[in-house]
């Protein structure tokens, strides 16, 4: 039977720190099967948006779903449930620096299914192979390069089949060529696993090359100020704070750094 | 090129004054100030003071400059304006008037002041709260560790084998040497103090009751708790503190696993098991310590010095002291696990962390050793 349930949904919500009030009327839904960005400029409240996601703000009553389910109020056993639906790969991979690569990708599966041994080895062989890192599920996170960790953090973020994904600025740190090969694995495994993906970045070439829709927060006005495709946000923007994100514009031009004070 | 030092004139005629701008302008040298250079420009030139409209620029004697004339041209455009001269920079090269174009921008955003200290009665309060939250957090914590002893016991969650033996080996061998070295340097001071105290009565002989009593109730348990305290409570917050920057400890958190049965849990079983035999150690090193100060200082015999010591120690003061070391290490444990795990997001915040445990865990070690020996008084134990 077709799930018809939206995979994220926000209403309404606000986000403050203590009484500062970050962003408020946020307010969108995640379609499945598609690549969602999130973006803005330093500081507008991308990564904690990211954090009320899945789960690690409390965030108002009903003011996000995720598969259905208020993670601020449900019980223990239904946020489990949606806990294990979901993935996360954090900025800097966040792999358990005392476990080897094979034991950060089977330790979610020891702890949340009931497979036995001999096939969460399996399963941890896989995922570490299709994200580029057959043979080395020995190694420990500290020997081996940045863009290695973040995508054996990625085999362990997908280790269980996850319906939704989240990445924190998948991007950050990593070389042009590393970052877009982690821009690709995100499109496949889109593709391939119908699973649905939210992205918070604000790398340009990356928005371009995996968002099927994005939001733009500005931290101006502490709101979102856009929805769309990204390439047609560019084309047609709704306003200026989004053009000058999307084309890359610092607004201080040339002719008004010559213009006499 | 021009050369020389950096000079400025000012010439006022009508409603124009112009700066010539001249020599090679250095942060290093002495330099002009704009305001008393068109005060004096406008006395000597006293028909134009009051029709003077407009500051201007001539820089074709100006040699090599640096930020000292970019100072210089903010000074005579700050002083211009709440003069309300009109500020033309026509005859300043381009490098220069879009150096200032920058240093003109204004910020794209207005920063909001930071809110004005919170006055004495209200910082007192605010103290106080902030006492209560983090005894909340205490109690809460122990909650937590208590729920998952019972998970882990009633075999819901399985041990986690592989961070128990790091803690019971950096806690054996690891600290060996420094038990060690300090344990047999207590039981010499105690020795010392008997010697000099007891010596004056002529009872150099009972030395060996107190180094005895003094190393298996008290000093044993007591110093090797505050050893570990140092070395593992310091550790266990840094190591969780790190986890927590890292995002490891949000990872546990995201899949829904509970990071105190996977981190807390197997850290506090090590060193409840280890502590006891590292007492045990410490006590018979601090005993040869005390026995050494009696053979060489009161010429006691070997033998002497244990038929005294063993007539008056009980079995029952060594299992105090033992039970002790299990009360001191869970306390070390669970300081440091307490203060790694709400250890903040900034890189001073680990530091932090470990100086708390360290030092709620060698207050809570005496406060622990005051009450047990004041119910072990009361028992007649």
């Amino acid at each position: 039977m077709e799930d018809l349930t939206p995979p994220v949904e926000v209403k309404n919500l606000t986000m403050q720190y203590e009484s500062l009030v970050v962003m408020k009327d946020l307010t969108f839904t995640v379609n499945r099967g598609e690549v969602f960005v999130i973006m803005g400029g330093s500081g507008s409240g991308k990564s904690t948006l990211l954090k009320h996601l899945i789960g690690l703000k409390q965030s108002p009553p009903g003011a996000v779903r995720i598969t259905g389910e208020d993670l601020s109020t449900a019980d223990p056993a239904a946020r489990k449930k949606v806990l294990r639906r979901i993935g996360v790969l954090y900025q800097n991979g966040a792999l358990w620096s005392g476990l080897t690569l094979a034991e950060n990708v089977a330790l979610p599966l020891s702890e949340l299914s009931e497979l036995p041994e001999a096939a969460i080895a399996e399963v941890v062989a896989l995922k570490l192979a299709l994200v580029g890192l057959h043979g080395y599920g020995e190694f420990y996170p500290s020997q081996i390069s940045g863009g290695m960790r973040k995508r054996a953090a990625l085999a362990r973020a997908i280790a269980l089949d996850p319906d939704v994904l989240f990445f924190d600025e998948p991007s950050s740190g990593l070389d042009p060529i590393s970052a877009s090969r982690l821009d690709d694995l995100i499109i496949a495994i889109a593709a391939s696993f119908g699973t649905t993906i939210v992205v918070v970045t604000h790398d340009l070439a990356s928005i371009f090359r995996i968002a099927d829709r994005a939001i733009f927060l500005d931290i101006s006005k502490r709101t979102m100020t856009a929805l769309g495709d990204p390439a047609e946000l560019r084309d047609s923007p709704p306003n200026d704070e989004v053009r000058r994100f999307l084309t890359r514009d610092s607004g201080t031009s040339q002719e008004h750094l010559k213009s006499t004070p | 090129m021009a050369s020389g030092s950096a000079s400025a004139t000012i010439r006022a005629s009508n409603d124009l004054a112009v700066t010539a701008l001249a020599g090679d302008w250095r942060l290093d040298d002495a330099l002009p100030r704009f305001e008393p250079l068109l005060v004096a420009a406008l006395a000597a030139e006293a028909s134009s003071a009051r029709t003077i409209r407009t500051v201007g620029f001539d820089a074709t004697a100006l040699g090599t400059w640096d930020s000292s004339l970019l100072i210089f041209l903010r000074q005579s455009q700050s002083y211009s304006e709440s003069q309300h001269y009109a500020f033309d920079t026509t005859g300043l090269p381009e490098r220069i008037t879009q150096l200032l174009g920058l240093a003109n921008a204004v910020p794209e955003r207005v920063i909001e002041p930071p809110a004005a200290p919170p006055s004495r009665v209200a910082q007192i309060g605010l103290a106080g709260i902030a006492a209560w939250d983090s005894i909340v957090a205490g109690v809460t914590f122990l909650g937590e560790v208590v729920q998952g002893f019972f998970r882990l016991f009633t075999g819901q969650v399985p041990m986690q084998w592989r961070a128990f033996w790091v803690v019971v080996q950096a806690n054996g061998s690891g600290a060996l040497p420094i038990v060690t070295l300090i344990a047999l340097l207590v039981g010499v001071i105690i020795a010392f103090l008997g010697a000099v105290v007891l010596q004056r009565f002529g009872a150099g002989y009972y030395v060996s009751y107190l180094v005895g009593y003094g190393m298996l109730r008290e000093m044993g348990a007591l110093m090797t708790g505050i050893i570990i305290a140092g070395r593992t409570g310091a550790g266990f917050a840094a190591e969780l503190g790190s986890m927590k920057i890292t995002e490891e400890l949000d990872a546990y958190a995201t899949l829904g696993i509970s990071p105190v049965d996977h981190l807390v849990l197997p850290r506090m079983l090590g060193l409840f098991v280890m502590m006891p035999l590292l007492v045990i150690y410490a006590d018979l090193v601090g005993v040869l310590g005390g026995l050494f100060v009696a053979v060489v200082q009161i010429d006691l015999s070997t033998t002497q010095f244990f038929i005294g010591m063993l007539s008056v120690v009980e079995l029952s003061d060594a299992l105090l002291g033992l039970f002790k070391a299990t009360v001191y290490g869970a306390i070390v444990g669970f300081a440091g696990c307490m203060h790694g795990l709400r250890t903040g997001s900034d890189a001073s915040a680990v530091g932090r962390s470990a100086t708390s445990a360290v030092v709620l865990g060698i207050t809570l070690i005496i406060v622990a050793n005051a009450v047990i020996d004041w119910l072990a008084a009361l028992w007649k134990i």
